[in-house]
């Protein structure tokens, strides 16, 4: 089941992206939540970042979707400014919403509260992105729709809404709706805190699944260590919007260097 | 706990299994059944497009004219007369008539300047969202009747306008619950949690989009209540047209027949009947409506 010996970097040709933060930083009034950050992911790559509440980690998939902005520095998609776009004479300036639309329709993300949209079923909220933003037909996008919610076990519940569904089934849905799109880059914020622990398991073999294909670069917040040490290329440990320690699983979580790291991973394990 | 399958448990169909391979399971060109959404609902729409019918030949069609006359004197004798009280119900109800209509055609102004105005307080342009929340919060707090005052010697003071007095009323009736429904929409709109607004950025929805199918959708549900009451309201208020602008409404109605027959009781009692007649069952129509769009949120 372990996906780990697999080589993220041989099957990254098709789609996935690379994703580069440059001194970026994030305040919430007086509340630094992102400092000077710097981070390269790799196309393909499989990030985890892990680190106590309030660290700055969900922070910074937020502003890679941008839900929220950068206050400072740059973030690249695949090599293309999100918050910026290039002038004439090569200078940055900040991005026009059009531009922000179109490096940000290769990202994708799936929420800890699912957010599907309560009104559609099942394969309309897998559809509407698809139909609406990538101009497909509505037959492709339902063919592709139902390969997806196949793929995440619930081709029965397509004509369901998100009010018939379990957690788990609505977060599974969510997760195909993000892949409908074929983003190069997926965000995973927290995506079985909200759910039963009975329910967590299958959520995590469809991320297992969407990481094996390796057709997307993937970036998740988690509390899951296990499920941390299974998928991840590299683990990032956060703290006060800062990166403490990075490295691949067995460093960071079995040797960790820093003494941060060593006390929250102590505070996680007595749980 | 992440290396086992657990067997996902659906509140619907308990048999849910795990993950699947690509393209492993059947089923891949199932139907797509259209949801019933509570705009695509017979038992909402029908009565929703019945009552829009109905209020739109009212506003169409105007009352018969003509002063209102009772055709019998009533004795001296007694205060109160069930033979005179039922003969007054043909001209009570041409007032009344005439009292709805005005708070349809201002109801339809309130209704489309609501949203407007909703939309421009929400705007980022702090010069057209300030000047327009001072409006609102002005208008609200101020009283119909004045406004009424207001309004119709503004109209007489002014030579080159020259209108109706009835339009003076559903003009004023219609800016008024325009405040009204503008804070309606602007709850409505509230109320779609943030959740939805982040998923239509992730989805990279454009504006379009976003509104019509996310927003829009699940604020309306949330609207439709309250404008209904805002409409039985605004049926209250309209007669302070007729005591303002003499308006031939059914308060203008009875007036008149108290003036010429000296007899308040049977008019004034009338036209109580008039109101509850139609308030009644618009409230309760709002009532149903009400529990009908409710759906499953998520």
């Amino acid at each position: 089941m372990s996906v780990t010996d697999a080589d993220p970097r041989d099957v990254s040709e098709k789609g996935a992206a690379s994703v580069r933060f440059r001194s970026v930083d994030k305040a919430f009034g007086p509340l630094t939540v992102l400092e000077d950050l710097h981070l390269d992911v790799e196309p393909g790559e499989r990030v985890v970042v892990i680190g106590p509440s309030g660290s700055g980690k969900t922070t910074i998939l937020r502003v890679t979707m941008t839900l929220e902005h950068i206050d400072a520095g740059t973030i690249e998609i695949g090599g293309q400014h999100l918050y910026h776009e290039p002038t004439s004479s090569g200078q940055l300036r900040p991005a026009s919403e059009r531009h922000m639309r179109k490096v940000r329709s290769n990202i994708g993300m799936v929420f800890q509260h699912f957010n599907l949209f309560p009104h559609m079923s099942a394969i309309e909220n897998v559809m509407l992105a698809p139909v609406k933003v990538h101009g497909a037909s509505r037959d492709e996008a339902q063919h592709k729709g139902m390969e997806l919610l196949a793929k995440v076990g619930l081709s029965e519940h397509a004509n369901h809404t998100p009010g018939q569904l379990s957690g788990g089934q609505k977060q599974r849905v969510a997760i195909a709706r993000a892949l409908a799109t074929s983003p190069s880059v997926m965000l995973f914020d927290e995506v079985t805190s909200a759910l039963d622990p009975e329910l967590v398991g299958d959520v995590l073999n469809v991320l297992r699944d969407i990481a094996e294909e390796g057709r997307t670069t993937m970036m998740l917040v988690t509390h899951e260590m296990g499920f941390a040490r299974e998928i991840a290329d590299r683990i990032l440990m956060f703290d006060k919007g800062r990166i403490v320690e990075s490295g691949p699983p067995s460093q960071v979580l079995d040797d960790p260097q820093q003494e941060r790291t060593r006390a929250f991973l102590g505070a996680v394990a007595d749980h | 706990m992440a290396e086992t399958t657990t067997p996902g448990s659906g509140p619907t169909q308990p048999a849910t299994n795990g993950p699947a391979g690509p393209g492993e399971r059947a089923g891949i060109d199932l139907e797509i059944k259209q949801q019933h959404r509570w705009y695509r609902r017979s038992e909402v729409v029908v009565p929703v497009v019945l009552v829009t019918l109905g209020l739109s030949l009212l506003a169409i069609v105007p009352a018969p004219t003509g002063r209102f006359q009772s055709q019998f004197s009533p004795g001296r004798e007694v205060s109160f007369g069930w033979d005179y009280f039922f003969h007054l119900i043909p001209q009570m109800l041409r007032g009344l008539y005439t009292t709805a209509r005005a708070t349809v055609l201002g109801f339809l102004i309130a209704a489309t300047l609501g949203l407007v105005m909703a939309m421009l307080r929400r705007s980022q342009n702090r010069f057209l969202s300030l000047p327009v929340a001072f409006v609102i919060e002005f208008i609200r707090s101020t009283p119909i009747l004045v406004q009424m005052f207001f309004a119709q010697v503004l109209v007489r003071a002014v030579d080159w306008i020259s209108v109706n007095a009835i339009v003076i009323l559903f003009v004023v009736l219609g800016i008024h619950y325009a405040t009204y429904a503008s804070e309606a929409y602007r709850a409505g709109i509230n109320s779609v949690p943030k959740g939805q607004w982040e998923a239509a950025i992730a989805l990279n929805l454009d504006p379009v989009t976003k509104w019509t199918r996310i927003i829009i959708p699940q604020a309306i549900p949330n609207v439709l209540p309250t404008l209904g009451n805002y409409l039985v309201a605004a049926f209250k208020d309209a007669p302070i047209g007729d005591a303002i602008l003499s308006t031939a409404g059914v308060l203008f109605f009875a007036n008149t027949i108290r003036a010429e027959d000296f007899r308040p009781v049977e008019p004034y009692l009338l036209i109580g009947v008039g109101f509850l007649l139609v308030s009644l069952p618009a409230a309760w129509l709002v009532r149903r409506l009400e529990e009908r769009i409710e759906y499953e949120r998520d």
